[in-house]
């Protein structure tokens, strides 16, 4: 081995590559390393230190690697770049904008190029916020730009620790990410310069905030089983696992779509091109209906998808979050989704199985708990130092080995999360959509937010438990059914089975692809569902079986034409009139 | 100057290890035994020990054998002379046709396609098996593999589907084939007239396993090839459990610590860098994949195909010799359904099945011994008209007619208003209302 000034390889294992770093040099756990090989150099991240040998995780394709190939340690953390001009990227797991890379390199991505995060041309319009002398840390805002349609705030660096004093700032007008804004002096006189963009380490949690708040009010999704049956919070944090097929995908694609956030960031963590490809390709053309622009205007998607490097996987997660993170600072209202949390999972596996450590269940790594633990830990509801709230609300797929959630990443995520929406292979395979099943779903946050949820109705709480019980009813008694037959169950049984099924049918189910259907907005999921209850409350009788089938399959019907209405358009009224009719009928007939 | 090292210090499974400097991870090597030269590839350096997965299996390789290193990594022949051609897992013919030597070779396992020059497929492949076209539709671009028990016909349907998607190019991976399977795709895309198109890398049940390994590898890069020059190619595999087999003997000699029943932690990766190849290219080919995925024990929760369930758009759930419509699914299908195909596909698609679910339940109620209602009769004789009409692979008819068949299977079994279908659906094709229109 050539003794020169430099680190070298000294083996190569896939991506774990063993460096002999030179003497006295000293090396930090997470630092972020480049493998020399040819005129490029290979991004890597240091994952273990032993003596003078540091053990590095590769983020691209080792082939052509040689031992002896210089090593250049680079004295920084992995870090995500953050600033003004990130929404409407598409980054991969280390922030590379995808769309630069394009012009640059054609169809394929070809390893050893990395771009800026950030357009470091673009002027941005600069309003400062603070003055000369004024005292300032870390989170605190400086100034503002504006950012489509939100004011993007400039604050102090995260990383800049202590009290300062700002002791110049720019003056209104208009800079790059790069350009100066502001000079701050801490206690000991030491000079800060400020610029619009700054780093934060991807694994660590930005904590610059005043509190973290209890999340008690609700994150509309307007898909009509999360909103009323399961609800998630701002700032809450839910989990999705599912047999492959069962629709995690779809779902958060909805989710994405229609959820009332202010900034959705969308996570690809090693699942397909093609899906994300049609968020790409599609969200620029779809409109936001709050604000009338673009979906891509408030969407940030970061995409590793499976075939791409398993270890800049892992990393994608963090860095999904980083930004999520950042973006709360600005009292935003965070959504991001992770699809597949099992794939980042799988990515520790692997490099974990290279470093010969000691595997837990099913090969996991022992840290596997911790790890998801600390993810979900970084959404939050918070009190930023202005008395404004931020959230960051968390929903990560899971994808079981099997479809067995008896499964370590589901189990150790389960533990974390504040709801569990849980795919069966039972309705998917019956086009039940979304698949969530009704009878092993949960979300703590239906009481946690029972007094904002009281708005929506008094007895809200109440009635959603009602509807919950009379779905368990009515699953009861159709497996009784299926053992001893419908001829052996009574009426009044068959009529709660029908009632059940109603609000299946027309309530938990629906369809993604309708252009109506898909996402139901807050006031009609109340009065639709208020209807529905009415429906529940009656007492129905009947001269027989074939009597009860035929006109509960009638009203079923009409509830069922009517969800493909739009609100209150004629053919809803039509339809909700007929339904009124025929409840009050029976209640005549009482 | 060529320098061959001779110092092999140690043979595992089919891994050897030798003495060598100045390595390439991933390069190739010419190991020369007794009886014959196999190529072999990096796949671990530690200092001066080098780590190499010998294709042709370690069998005969003495320690005192020969390893020369090629300073290159697995290639791939491309060019149109490859047509017509058949090569084993390696790349060599096995064909009397001419040498291609001349010809650029190409790097297999590159490098992924940036995801934005990707476009959303919309092409839709009439198969004429309508659990395919009617429920299930294959999308160019699509990679879906046939699930299928060891003895189901689903080389068969794989055949069949290949001749009708109707592709420029279509490449055929044999991976652990029997010879007899083998003649019988050469002869079926013969009699189409396909085999001009076609390239074939086959390697057969009595070839080495760890050859197996290449065959995808190869087929992807070629198909890669072809779908940057504009070509539309269909890539056909079968069977990927046998490639996911290979991996776990090599990962087994490698001592590495297996995740579920022996494969290695890494099977998901491994499995999703072949079939991440299927690609819509922006301005340019595609990349269909169609691949068997056979289950051990009929066992979909096997880690083959759970793995590839998650990784691929769907599958096609082979079973007592039909497509089952559960356990099936064409994740690209709302890409065409009713924008490409006709307005009233997506309902007859989802109403049909869960009416089909229904009648499975209905019989599985009576198989307990429970009376027949009236109901029960409908929908068993739902559940008959859709077998025979629907399911049976005997069935070979066009999309539009087969919706037809659907709506009149639905009018003669139920009412409008029990179908779960939308109002102006059931005006404008319920049979009676009006405007259906029969025939293609
Ligand atoms: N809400 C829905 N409405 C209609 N169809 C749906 C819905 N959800 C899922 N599907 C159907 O099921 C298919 C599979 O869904 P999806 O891709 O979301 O599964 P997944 O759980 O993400 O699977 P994987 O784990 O393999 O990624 C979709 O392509 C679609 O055809
Ligand atoms: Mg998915």
């Amino acid at each position: 081995m050539a003794h020169s000034l430099e680190s070298r390889v000294l083996a190569v294992n896939g991506p774990l590559i063993t460096v002999e770093v030179i003497r006295g040099h000293h090396i930090m756990m997470n630092e972020v390393a480049y493998v020399m090989h040819g005129d490029i150099g290979l991004k890597a991240e240091v994952i273990r230190i032993r003596g003078n040998m540091a053990y590095i995780q590769v983020f691209e394709n080792t082939v052509g690697v040689k031992v002896g190939d210089p090593v250049v340690f680079t004295d920084e953390l992995l870090s995500a770049t953050l600033g003004p001009g990130m929404l409407g990227q598409i980054y991969d797991g280390l922030q590379n904008p995808l769309n630069e890379l394009d012009n640059i390199q054609g169809f394929f991505l070809r390893r050893g190029h990395y771009l800026s995060a950030l357009d470091t041309s673009k002027k941005w319009e600069f309003t400062p916020l603070v003055t000369q002398g004024a005292r300032v840390k870390a989170g605190q805002y400086l100034g503002r730009v504006s950012e489509g349609m939100f004011d993007h705030h400039i604050m102090v660096p995260l990383a800049l620790q202590g009290g300062f004093e700002v002791m110049d700032i720019a003056g209104p007008g208009s800079y790059t990410v790069e350009d100066m804004i502001a000079t701050l002096k801490n206690a000991e006189g030491r000079e800060s310069p400020v610029s619009m963009k700054q780093k934060w380490p991807i694994k660590l949690p930005i904590r610059a905030y005043k509190e973290r708040l209890l999340p008690d009010r609700p994150l509309l999704t307007q898909c009509r089983m999360i909103d009323i049956f399961f609800p998630i919070a701002e700032g809450g944090t839910a989990c999705i696992p599912g047999p492959f097929g069962a629709g995690k995908t779809v779902l958060q694609q909805i989710i994405s779509r229609y959820a009332q956030a202010d900034i959705v960031i969308i996570v690809a963590c090693g699942e397909r091109a093609g899906e994300v490809v049609e968020t790409i390709r599609d969200f620029p053309k779809l409109e936001d209906p709050k604000t009338g622009r673009s979906l891509m205007d408030r969407t940030v998607i970061i995409c590793n998808t499976s075939s791409m490097p398993v270890a800049a996987r892992e990393a994608s997660i963090y860095t999904g979050v980083t930004l999520g993170e950042y973006y709360r600072q600005l009292g935003l209202k965070v959504l991001l989704l992770a699809d597949s949390t099992s794939r980042w999972a799988q990515a520790l596996r692997e490099s974990s199985a290279r470093m010969e450590e000691i595997p837990g269940e099913e090969a996991f790594p022992a840290y596997l708990e911790s790890r998801i633990a600390a993810i979900y830990e970084r959404a939050g509801l918070v009190k930023l130092y202005n008395d404004v709230t931020g959230s960051l609300t968390m929903i990560g797929s899971v994808s079981p080995a099997g479809g067995n959630f008896e499964e370590p990443v589901t189990q150790n995520t389960l533990k974390v999360v504040g709801a569990f929406y849980g795919l069966s292979r039972a309705r998917s395979d019956q086009r039940r959509y979304p698949a969530i099943d009704p009878m092993i779903s949960w979300s703590i946050y239906l009481k946690q937010m029972e007094a904002s949820l009281s708005l929506l109705h008094p007895k809200w709480r109440t009635l959603i438990e009602e509807a919950r019980e009379l779905l368990y009813r009515g699953n009861d008694i159709h497996q009784m059914m299926l053992v001893i037959g419908e001829e052996s169950i009574s009426i009044e049984d068959l009529i709660i089975l029908l009632k059940a099924e109603t609000v299946d049918a027309v309530c938990l189910q629906q369809d993604s692809f309708d252009a109506v259907d898909r996402a139901t907005p807050r006031e009609r999921q109340v009065d639709d569902f208020l209807l529905l209850m009415d429906m529940v409350h009656t007492t129905f009788s009947f001269e027989n079986r074939e009597e009860c089938k035929k006109e509960m399959t009638r009203l079923r019907n009409n509830f069922f034409q009517m969800k493909y209405y739009p609100f209150k358009s004629d053919g809803y009224q039509k339809y909700r009139q007929e339904i009124r009719e025929i409840l009050e009928e029976r209640v005549k007939v009482e | 100057m060529i320098v061959e090292y001779t110092q092999i210090t140690s043979i595992q499974g089919d891994i050897i290890a030798v003495e060598a400097k100045d390595i390439r991870y991933g390069e190739l090597a010419a190991v020369r035994s007794r009886l014959r030269t196999s190529l072999a590839q990096v796949i671990r350096l530690r200092g001066n020990e080098v780590l190499l997965q010998v294709f042709a299996g370690a069998k005969g390789i003495s320690t005192g054998d020969r390893v020369r290193f090629l300073g290159h990594p697995m290639q791939v022949t491309y060019g149109d002379a490859m047509l017509g051609r058949v090569f084993n897992g390696s790349g060599l013919p096995l064909d009397a046709g001419p040498d291609l030597r001349s010809y650029p070779r190409h790097e297999v396992g590159g490098p992924s396609v940036n995801p934005v020059k990707r476009i959303i497929p919309r092409g839709f492949i009439e198969t004429r098996v309508p659990m395919i076209d009617v429920f299930n539709p294959l999308v160019e671009s699509q990679k879906l593999p046939i699930f299928a028990a060891a003895g189901e016909p689903y080389n068969e349907l794989l055949t069949r589907v290949g001749i009708r998607a109707n592709a420029d190019v279509v490449i055929l991976g044999g991976i652990g084939l029997k010879h007899d399977e083998y003649l019988k795709f050469r002869h079926a895309f013969e009699e189409a007239g396909v085999l001009p198109r076609t390239v074939m890398f086959i390697h057969t049940a009595s070839d080495p396993v760890v050859e197996r390994l290449l065959v995808p590898d190869m087929s992807l890069a070629l198909a890669e090839q072809f779908g940057v020059s504009g070509k539309r190619v269909l890539v056909l595999l079968s069977d990927m459990t046998a490639f996911a087999d290979a991996m776990k003997e090599v990962a087994i000699s490698m001592d590495q610590v297996p995740s579920n029943l022996g494969y290695p932690g890494s099977l998901y990766s491994d499995l999703a860098a072949r079939y991440e190849k299927a690609v819509d290219f922006e301005g340019a080919g595609s990349i269909t994949i169609l691949a068997v995925t056979t289950m051990p024990g009929d066992d979909v929760t096997h880690p083959v195909p759970d793995n590839t369930g998650y990784i691929t758009e769907g599958q096609f759930y082979l079973k007592n010799g039909v497509v089952e419509p559960f356990g099936s699914l064409s994740r690209l299908k709302q890409l065409v359904v009713g924008s490409v195909t006709r307005e009233d596909h997506g309902y007859i698609m989802n109403s049909m099945i869960r009416l089909f679910a229904r009648s499975r339940e209905v019989e599985q109620k009576l198989a307990m011994g429970f009376e027949k209602t009236e109901d029960d009769e409908r929908f068993l004789k739902y559940g008959r008209l859709f077998y025979d009409r629907f399911m049976d692979l005997k069935v070979d008819i066009g999309l539009n007619s087969a919706l037809d068949l659907g709506w009149k299977t639905l009018a003669e079994c139920f009412n409008p208003d029990e179908v779960g279908i939308k109002q102006s659906m059931i005006d404008g094709y319920w049979p009676g209302q009006g405007r259906s229109e029969f025939g293609d």
